[in-house]
């Protein structure tokens, strides 16, 4: 293709090196996928309405628990922080665009691709994967279905993906800044997103070196996680967790970004103690190399293990404390208003702090033995990513949307939105921590009549929380089509060098670099 | 040489993306067919055809990229995108190796010594295999009716010892062309990648005999417990990456006969020697871990 050349159409999206079009792709993607990992947990909320088998059999509910996870983190999650980071960062640090925009093009063109290999394996002979998202062997690996191998490639490409996807916004973050801007002045959803990028990049390999694993586990004869040959099964779940409590912070970090972006803007007052902020991120990012095997206390480690990874678990409660004490310092004092962007922040607070609690309570190691693969770790972690991830998520749209577009979205439907889903999304988890501590097993399609009462509650507030997210797609829409224009700045108190450009932001956000004081 | 410019160069809507996730995904779906149906050509085919579409993306994502940097669009600062991109990349080649090493110290200090029964172990060792001694490097598996014992391990101080030196003085060449490139003197340059790809190739060599050595008189297989598995999957994973690495600096080599590279533009040169270095060091932890201790 010539240079400055800009085809129409299809081809416009699939050749596209803007970061304004591949993020809204990013966006686009991991939406469709919210819809199709969510009504992957009505199917399981629908089951578990009521005691008894009534709607599918248990192989069903277990590849869809499986997917389900899945398709949420790496699919939905992940893709739409990668939006956000696409749309965002070039306006925020005064740069024309992505480090390496064609690199940045094969990052999102590779993750379709992915999903339909996964989703494919619904649709081939014998069932999709069953084992849950963790991927345990020998589950996944000599009781594995033949589907396995799909879910295997597709987790190849989803870290080709992500590993690219990073060391662009790396290479952005570190080479594009504008001249002035030095790291310490650099917003914090950057930031944010600079340590996020590094966990990426340190991780996912480390993840596609597991499946590799087990894949050859599978077909070549290898005894990585078979005792037979003098391997560990448990070995598997050290190398994921190695892999997989970084991600966890992959998933929540860019949303603390966020609401260290949004909380300033809505009370009118400067972030409280911004340079700490950075340094809780990094230690948070440094400690989730330490504490892998807190989600393994059952498995039979030796005790010293088992205190290390106890003590290093609850020492992250330390710098995540400072940035919950920050953010309720921020608003102390402000002129506080309650856009919709700001009713997911402080919604965000709230919760998450209850997920961070719970969080707390599973990292004791006599009290994780009676919590560990009960509902109440499934509370848990919903409380971190649904209300937490989750609404961060919300709450970027509706405070990024009118510079995206250039129009106001419906306020009215959008606090409609909110309160549903701030209801629904409580009645829908709240309830699994009693589950749990009553001793419901996590990943059953059956259960014992005393959990009837709440699980009919929770499927109830599932099929609400599903059905409010409908509200936001019709805001969305409304807001492309036929919102009111707006301006530059948008918020009345907004900052930040996003706010300098107009709305509707220009195709290259800051050809030439502004200078900053 | 480069101009001094105050515009980051966006390169235009591009076609190569799209073909390398086709390619991708048709090598990744061929892959698993030709694992389901070992009779069948079909998924052979299918891999071949999706890593032909990959090479081929490559090779033309590489030539745009030449081009433009020839048309002299590249400022200094698109440059240092390049560099970054690569340190990056081989971070996180750092950390896909490092998950291997860490099954090499786990199987080593937990899983073998626990099955032969220390630690918490004992109640294992007494149920499952009582026989099993638990004597790296492993010949003796804990149950050699499923993974066939080796008739014995591979020594360091052969084919192993004589690898090291060869990559090591490769290391050593890749650095003189390197010189070459900076003084702009081509004949070093040439000399050096030449030479440097020669002791690269001999290392693949020396490797493929140490294999066929390992299967036909040791008995030393992928399938022959963790230290086979192991032994395999490491040397196999680096020398995947030596074969790429050799590839790079042939590629390189010929750019540099078409006189390419200038003393102060030459990244491309750089990235591979970077990546040379890389697999250098792997593999000397590889021969100190896997074969040495």
């Amino acid at each position: 293709m010539r240079t400055g050349e800009r085809p129409k159409g299809v081809i416009r999206w699939i050749t596209t090196t803007n970061h304004k079009d591949i993020g809204t792709l990013y966006l686009v993607l991991a939406f469709i996928l919210f819809f199709v990992g969510g009504s992957m947990a009505l199917v399981i909320r629908t089951e578990l309405f009521a005691p008894g088998l009534q709607w599918v059999d248990p192989d069903f509910f277990n590849q869809m628990s499986t997917l389900h996870g899945l398709i949420m983190i790496f699919g939905f999650l992940m893709p739409s922080f990668v939006g956000l980071a696409n749309w965002q960062i070039p306006m925020m640090i005064g740069a024309p665009d992505m480090a390496l925009p064609r690199m940045n093009n094969l990052s999102f063109w590779i993750l379709p691709f992915a999903f339909l290999l996964l989703a494919s394996t619904l649709f081939i002979e014998g069932p999709a994967p069953n084992f849950g998202w963790t991927l345990y062997p020998p589950l996944s690996t000599t009781y594995g279905p033949d589907s396995t191998d799909f879910l295997i490639f597709s987790i190849h490409l989803m870290g080709i993906s992500s590993i690219m996807g990073a060391i662009n916004i790396i290479a952005t973050i570190l080479n594009l800044r504008a001249p002035g801007m030095s790291l310490i002045k650099m917003p914090i959803f950057v930031w944010t997103w600079l340590i996020t990028a590094f966990l990426l990049i340190a991780v996912m390999p480390v993840l596609a070196g597991s499946v590799t694993m087990m894949l050859m586990d599978r077909h070549f004869g290898t005894s990585f996680f078979n005792a037979g040959g003098g391997g560990d099964p448990v070995l598997f779940q050290h190398l994921f967790w190695f892999f997989g409590h970084p991600e966890v912070y992959i998933l929540i970090l860019p949303a603390f970004g966020v609401i260290s972006e949004i909380l300033p803007t809505f009370s009118r007052k400067k972030l409280f103690g911004r340079t700490s902020m950075i340094y809780a991120v990094g230690c948070i990012a440094l400690l989730s190399f330490l504490v892998w095997a807190h989600h393994m206390f059952t498995v039979g480690m030796p005790v010293a293990g088992e205190l290390f990874f106890m003590y290093t678990t609850m020492l992250i409660a330390v710098p995540t404390g400072v940035k919950v004490f920050n953010w309720v310092a921020t608003l102390y004092r402000g002129s506080i208003t309650f856009e919709p962007p700001m009713l997911f922040a402080l919604a965000f607070i709230l919760l998450f702090t209850i997920g961070g609690f719970s969080g707390l309570m599973l990292a004791m190691v006599p009290a994780d033995f009676q919590y560990h693969d009960t509902y109440f770790v499934v509370a848990h972690f919903h409380y971190v990513l649904v209300p937490g991830a989750v609404f961060a998520l919300f709450a970027a749209i509706y405070y990024w949307l009118p510079k995206w577009t250039g129009r106001l979205y419906n306020m009215h439907i959008a606090r409609w939105h909110f309160w549903l889903s701030f209801l629904a999304v409580n009645l829908l988890f709240f309830p699994m921590h009693f589950l749990g501590l009553a001793g419901m097993p996590r990943r059953i399609a059956d259960y014992a009549l005393q959990f009837a009462e709440f699980n009919r509650m929770a499927s109830i507030g599932g099929f609400t929380f599903g059905i409010a997210q409908l509200l936001f797609i019709v805001v969305v829409i409304q807001c492309i089509l036929r919102g009111p224009r707006t301006t530059s700045r948008v918020w009345e108190g907004s900052h930040g060098l996003e706010w300098t450009l107009p709305s509707p932001a220009p195709y290259h956000s800051f050809a030439i670099p502004p200078k900053i004081e | 040489m480069h101009a001094v410019k105050n515009t980051y160069y966006v390169p235009s809507a591009s076609y190569w993306p799209i073909m390398g996730s086709i390619g991708l995904v048709m090598a990744a779906t061929g892959a698993v067919t030709a694992l389901h149906n070992h009779n069948s050509q079909y998924g052979f085919y299918l891999l071949l055809l999706g890593f032909t579409m990959l090479v081929a993306m490559l090779f033309g994502w590489f030539r745009s990229v030449i081009c433009e940097d020839a048309a002299e669009l590249y400022s200094r600062q698109v440059e240092q995108s390049f560099r970054w991109g690569m340190a990056w990349f081989i971070f996180s080649e750092v950390a896909f190796f490092g998950a291997f090493f860490g099954v090499l110290f786990y199987a080593r200090n937990y899983s073998v010594p626990w099955l032969a029964g220390s630690g918490d172990g004992v109640m294992t060792h007494h149920l499952l295999w009582p026989e099993f001694q638990g004597v790296w490097p492993l010949v003796e598996n804990p149950d050699p009716t499923k993974f066939q014992n080796p008739k014995w391990y591979m020594g360091a101080w052969g084919v192993p010892a004589i690898n090291t030196l060869i990559l090591l003085s490769s290391a050593v060449t890749v650095t003189w062309a390197h010189w070459g490139v900076l003084q702009a003197r081509r004949l070093q340059i040439i000399l050096g990648l030449a030479a440097t790809v020669l002791l690269g190739s001999l290392f693949l060599y020396f490797q493929a005999y140490e294999y066929i050595h390992a299967y036909q008189e040791l008995e030393l297989k992928i399938s022959s417990g963790i230290y086979g598995t192991i032994f395999f999957t490491l040397t196999g994973f680096h020398g995947l990456h030596v074969a790429m690495g050799t590839l790079m600096l042939t590629v390189i080599g010929f750019r540099s006969l078409k006189g390419h590279f200038s003393p102060d533009n030459h990244f491309a040169f750089e990235a591979t020697a970077w990546y040379w270095h890389f697999v250098d060091v792997v593999w000397l932890c590889l021969f100190v871990f896997v074969y040495c201790l």
